[in-house]
């Protein structure tokens, strides 16, 4: 992977959308930051533990691009995401009970047990998923922009996808029909230099970036640097300002990187890149020691504050995992709930004819 | 005899098949560096490099469609999809193209091509990795359906299904990967090489009393549910393993059931349309007068994948099940 663009802290930081910011605001971003990663690393814990099923595929070291884009978002905005879906999940403010019980698998989840790690949804938030086939979100976040244009709502939409998931067909065939139809959206490649164990030049033919697929379409584009906060707010800002106001769609990268494996799976996370890349990157690049930095600059926070924040994320995360270990699993007859909304409702049309077929 | 896991077996049908015909090669996600998602293909890379075992970007639709065509000029690409689930983003190109293009050619073209991965449930990874589509492509004439439940079956018919010259789907499963089963060295056989025709069933088990006919790992269900059967009932159950859906072995069925007398199809699609559905109606109209009872079929519950570990486990057929539904008839 080639190294991440270098930071240029001075200009966002001085960038009016981050300069607005109030100090609760900023301390509010931290928490953020920590809470993610605290719930995902107990969650790793439990995990490991056999707490849970399935895939657990973790997003530490990519927070600060999740945090600072949902925290631009106004009351029309919406974002979905792939199946790396817990810092979107908490950032958009998931009761993070109701995520740690999602993993157990138990009733008192966010999906009442019946989605996991890689389907967490809070429409209410404005958090539509969640979703584990590959760049199948894509499709959808454009019609999330399409929605809000149809129904004459000034807002927009965010779509992340990830670095592999730009070689689906689907993606393509989005990017065409937003820049066609004019759509209010902002498709934000998380590019964390892998997909699985193929590194970007192994799975992508792009020219300088892949973000500059976009020329192809007449659709605005630019890189960003995911490991800083205020740079990730200040060029996600310009794009969301160009869909809110022209109805243009925007396709950025962001750089960033996960430490952890592609999945708890992933058997061979020190195969397709070295310790020391990890390493250095943990060392060198992390968002939520880069976003440290900043504040305790600025006198946002000191040492001690920091501290407090990070303490309490502990502890709520702790007491996330208390909380779902101790909520009941689903009942076997809500197998059958939520199949059909009109069944669930038991209008008339959900009682005409047979629905299910077990014998 | 050695014991082979199920995924030994499959990477030695890869290998043996790769050296005896240089058009054979693998692609698909992960499948050459990484060693597979499931270390099905492990080390074969190292061995055959790049041309002819190929990493391909996350593009289902782009290199099916793309294997399907160099198929069509002799390349008999064997292609994974990481999961049989992702089938849906290149369905227009393996069921359109690959299933259609020899009948609307008129017979001029074929497309000798394997697609395969695991296609179970049961896992916990939630409704869309959850798919068993073998009843939705066997739906489709043209394509041919392999679900093998042992390490045996999927070397023999992997390399069964690389010879075929028509488009194969090859189902393979997860919860199988691991597991070991006695597979001959070739020296031990007559011919030299293990390869199972599709289309012939396996009895996993003889018995007198009733029929079960299922496939993969609906296979193990049922011998479980047979020894059950067996010491706490008395009851002698059959276990017929299909190995192949289409082409499909018919009278290995009828004959059981002209022995059994009665017949339950077990196994882990939805009810709807699943394969016990289309056995049960020909038992019905070609064996009618030697059942002795309904037609039964234990399925997977009628719903999308639960993810919860404790309710998907309810959700898939379970023994147990099989055991109640065989008592109500016997
Ligand atoms: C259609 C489809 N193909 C393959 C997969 C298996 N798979 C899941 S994630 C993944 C890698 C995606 O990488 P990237 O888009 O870079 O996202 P990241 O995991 O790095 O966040 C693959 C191959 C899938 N879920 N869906
Ligand atoms: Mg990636």
């Amino acid at each position: 992977m080639s190294s991440p663009i270098q930071n240029k802290p001075a200009s966002h930081t001085k960038a009016a959308i981050n300069v607005s910011l109030s100090v609760e605001k900023k301390r509010g971003l931290y928490r953020d930051l920590c809470r993610i990663r605290r719930f995902e690393q107990i969650s790793l814990k439990y995990y490991n533990a056999g707490k849970m099923g399935g895939f657990l595929h973790l997003y530490i070291g990519q927070e600060a691009v999740a945090v600072g884009c949902v925290s631009l978002m106004g009351e029309n905005d919406h974002i979905i995401t792939a199946y790396r879906d817990h810092g979107h999940a908490l950032a958009v403010g998931m009761d993070m009970n109701a995520c740690m019980a999602e993993l157990f698998g138990k009733r008192t989840g966010c999906s009442k047990g019946k989605g996991g790690s890689m389907h967490y949804f809070a429409p209410d938030k404005n958090y539509w998923g969640g979703h584990g086939i590959v760049a199948g979100q894509t499709p959808l976040g454009t019609g999330l922009a399409f929605g809000l244009k149809y129904k004459g709502l000034k807002g927009a939409a965010m779509c992340f996808l990830g670095d592999g998931a730009v070689n689906q067909g689907s993606f393509h065939e989005s990017l065409n029909l937003a820049a066609l139809f004019g759509l209010p959206i902002v498709f934000i490649i998380e590019n964390n230099g892998y997909s699985m164990g193929t590194s970007q030049k192994r799975s992508s033919a792009y020219p300088g970036c892949l973000a500059e697929r976009a020329v192809g379409y007449g659709m605005a584009w630019k890189q960003l640097n995911g490991e800083d906060l205020y740079e990730v707010r200040a060029g996600v800002h310009d794009a969301l300002e160009r869909a809110r106001n022209e109805n243009k769609p925007t396709l950025l990268e962001i750089t960033t990187y996960r430490y952890q494996g592609h999945s708890v799976a992933d058997a061979n996370k020190f195969k397709y890149r070295t310790k020391e890349e990890v390493e250095r990157y943990e060392r060198e690049h992390d968002p939520i020691h880069i976003f440290k930095t900043h504040l305790l600059k600025e006198g946002v926070l000191d040492e001690a504050g920091v501290a407090t924040i990070d303490q309490a994320a502990i502890a709520e995360a702790e007491a996330s995992a208390q909380f779902a270990g101790q909520s009941a699993y689903p009942e076997p007859a809500e197998i059958f709930d939520d199949v059909y909304w009109e069944v669930d409702q038991k209008t008339e049309a959900g009682q005409t004819g047979r629905h299910f077929f077990n014998d | 005899m050695r014991r082979l896991s199920y995924r030994h077996a499959l990477r030695e049908a890869f290998d043996e098949e790769l050296a005896r015909d240089p058009m054979v090669m693998l692609m698909g996600e992960e499948v050459a560096q990484y060693n597979g998602a499931y270390k099905v293909t492990e080390g074969l890379w190292a061995k055959w490099g790049d041309k002819r075992v190929m990493d391909t970007p996350i593009s289902e639709a782009g290199f099916i469609g793309m294997g399907v065509g160099a198929s069509m000029l002799g390349v008999r690409p064997v292609m994974e999809l990481m999961f049989w689930s992702f089938y849906t983003v290149a369905w227009d190109q393996i069921i359109n193209n690959a299933g259609m293009v020899r009948y609307m050619s008129g017979g001029l073209i074929n497309c000798p091509i394997v697609i395969r991965g695991p296609a179970n449930s049961g896992t916990n990874v939630g409704a869309t990795h959850s798919h068993t589509p073998e009843n939705v492509i066997a739906q489709f004439p043209g394509m041919k359906c392999v679900v093998p439940a042992t390490a045996y079956d999927a070397k023999g018919l992997m390399k069964a299904a690389i010879r075929d010259n028509d488009p194969v789907m090859f189902m393979e499963n997860t919860l199988l990967y691991g597991e070991e089963w006695d597979v001959p060295d070739n020296s031990e056989l007559p011919d030299g090489e293990l390869v199972i025709p599709l289309g012939v069933a396996d009895i996993k088990r003889e018995g007198s009393d009733i029929t079960l006919v299922c496939h993969g790992r609906a296979v193990h269900t049922c011998l479980k549910a047979a020894e059950i059967l067996q010491s706490e009932h008395g009851i002698s159950a059959e276990v017929v393993d299909l190995r192949s859906i289409r082409p499909l072995d018919e009278e290995t069925i009828f004959n059981s059931v002209r022995k059994t007398h009665r017949l339950i199809c077990v196994d882990e699609n939805k009810p709807f349309g699943s394969i016990g559905s289309q056995i049960a109606a020909m038992v019905q109209q070609h064996c009618f007068d030697e059942l002795d009872a309904p037609v039964l079929r234990v399925n997977s519950l009628d719903a999308p994948a639960f993810y919860s570990p404790p309710l998907e486990k309810i959700q898939n057929p379970t023994p147990e099940v099989v055991v109640a539904r065989a008592l109500e008839i016997c």
